[in-house]
């Protein structure tokens, strides 16, 4: 199929029996998305990388052969001559499953209770981990961080049961802009920011920056130090743009 | 650790950042564990975030980010080394040295660790002291082993 197929070519695939045009190599999901079907996901954006962590886009797929698997859509590449089906009982069953225990990682997530209510996840039978902080783990915030940002300030730790998402050495890291992007973009909202006394604290992270303030406005606006970091990333830009508020400039 | 030691390694492998978990692996085998100086100093090096490095070294079971000591006893807790009695193996070591599994005693003598399951089940409980392998090892037999580094109470 790829010898035929480049990454990239248009190709034509199945949604529940239906035709549709779809872009081999396109994350599945995304496509799916596309055209208008609801597919839950928590651990995926399209201006990062796939990644899979939090199982819950699945779909099954029958490919040329008949063959039917269950898989994860974000990190699946739509090809052609697949039959993409949604919500068979069997996806709807593991689906459960998968919010079950990502409901158990993060108890007191608003967004998670939302989604379990909405699938008739049944409660009671795992213990909700307590000391689990509400993060789970699905690696948003490190892939915004490193591919969007640039800033490399967070990193997936150790691994099996002891796994965390930290800073190196769970200490301030200097590389942090405290630009708020891993805070927008986690579903879990575990990561929290606050703003007070013209400086900005990321809570998770543990690291506070002074605001610059708008030259128009006198208001505080963004972390200096933010702002410098994009100076020095765009590069010869006039730093005159950067003393005033976006609205300003 | 003397950071000179560091750029060595690192100039070993032409400061390659491909070359990061062998740069980790020498730097373990040199100091037994891998200091937080070390680290950010191969991250400045490759030019390579610190988280990188971070997250690389915390992910391996070879890597150590504590100290360990001259003497490394592993107790195999797989589940056929379990039912044979390992647990009640690191309790005794436990005792007798004074530390927790994964601590290092305070004089940097004696690490205690943990491993799941070292393929080698026929001989459990199974206890590996600097790299030598003790099969079917009893409390006593564990005395006799100890006491061959110097080390019982
Ligand atoms: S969105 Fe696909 S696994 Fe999380
Ligand atoms: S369980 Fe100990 S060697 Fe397998």
């Amino acid at each position: 199929m790829s010898e035929q197929h480049p990454f990239g070519a248009p190709v034509t695939f199945r949604i529940g029996g239906r035709p549709y045009e779809g872009t081999y190599g396109d994350s599945l999901l995304e496509t799916l998305h596309r055209y208008g079907y609801e597919v839950p996901s928590l651990c995926h954006h399209e201006a990062v990388s796939a990644y899979g962590a939090c199982r819950l886009c699945l779909v099954e797929v029958v490919d040329k052969r008949g063959r039917h698997k269950i898989t994860t859509s974000c990190n699946f590449p739509v090809q052609a001559g697949i039959d993409v089906l949604l919500d068979t009982p069997d996806v709807v069953r593991h689906r459960r499953v998968v919010l079950e225990l990502l409901l158990a990682m993060a108890p007191r997530s608003p967004e998670l209770r939302a989604l379990a209510a909405e699938h008739d996840v049944p409660g009671g039978r795992l213990e909700p981990d307590e000391s689990a902080e509400d993060c789970i783990l699905c690696g948003l915030c490190e892939r915004v961080c490193r591919e969007v940002v640039g800033a490399n300030a967070i990193a997936m730790s150790a691994r099996g049961t002891a796994k965390r998402m930290t800073t190196p050495y769970d200490a301030e890291n200097p590389a942090c802009i405290a630009c708020g992007a891993c805070v927008y973009v986690c579903p879990t909202r575990c990561i929290g920011l606050e703003e007070a006394d013209g400086k900005r604290t990321i809570l998770r992270w543990g690291r506070t920056l002074p605001l610059a303030v708008c030259q128009q406005t006198g208001r505080a606006f963004t972390p200096q130090f933010l702002l410098e970091h994009y100076a020095k990333k765009l590069g010869g830009l006039d730093e005159k743009v950067f003393r005033k508020a976006p609205p300003y400039r | 650790m003397d950071l000179a030691k560091v750029d060595r390694i690192v100039d070993k492998y032409q400061g390659s950042p491909a070359a990061l978990l062998p740069i980790l692996q020498d730097i373990q085998a040199q100091e037994n564990w891998l200091p937080r100086e070390a680290l950010q100093r191969v991250a400045d090096k490759l030019q390579v975030p610190l988280t990188r490095v971070y997250g690389m070294a915390t992910f391996f079971r070879a890597f150590s980010l504590k100290p360990r000591g001259k003497h490394i006893c592993t107790v195999c807790m797989g589940t056929a080394c379990h039912v044979r009695g390992a647990p009640k193996l690191v309790e005794k070591i436990e005792r007798d040295m004074k530390i927790r599994a994964g601590e290092t005693t305070p004089d940097l003598e004696f690490t205690l660790e943990t491993v799941n399951c070292v393929g080698a089940c026929a001989l459990g409980p199974l206890v590996i002291l600097d790299g030598t392998y003790h099969g079917n090892i009893t409390s006593a037999k564990l005395d006799k082993v100890l006491k061959g580094i110097g080390r019982t109470k």
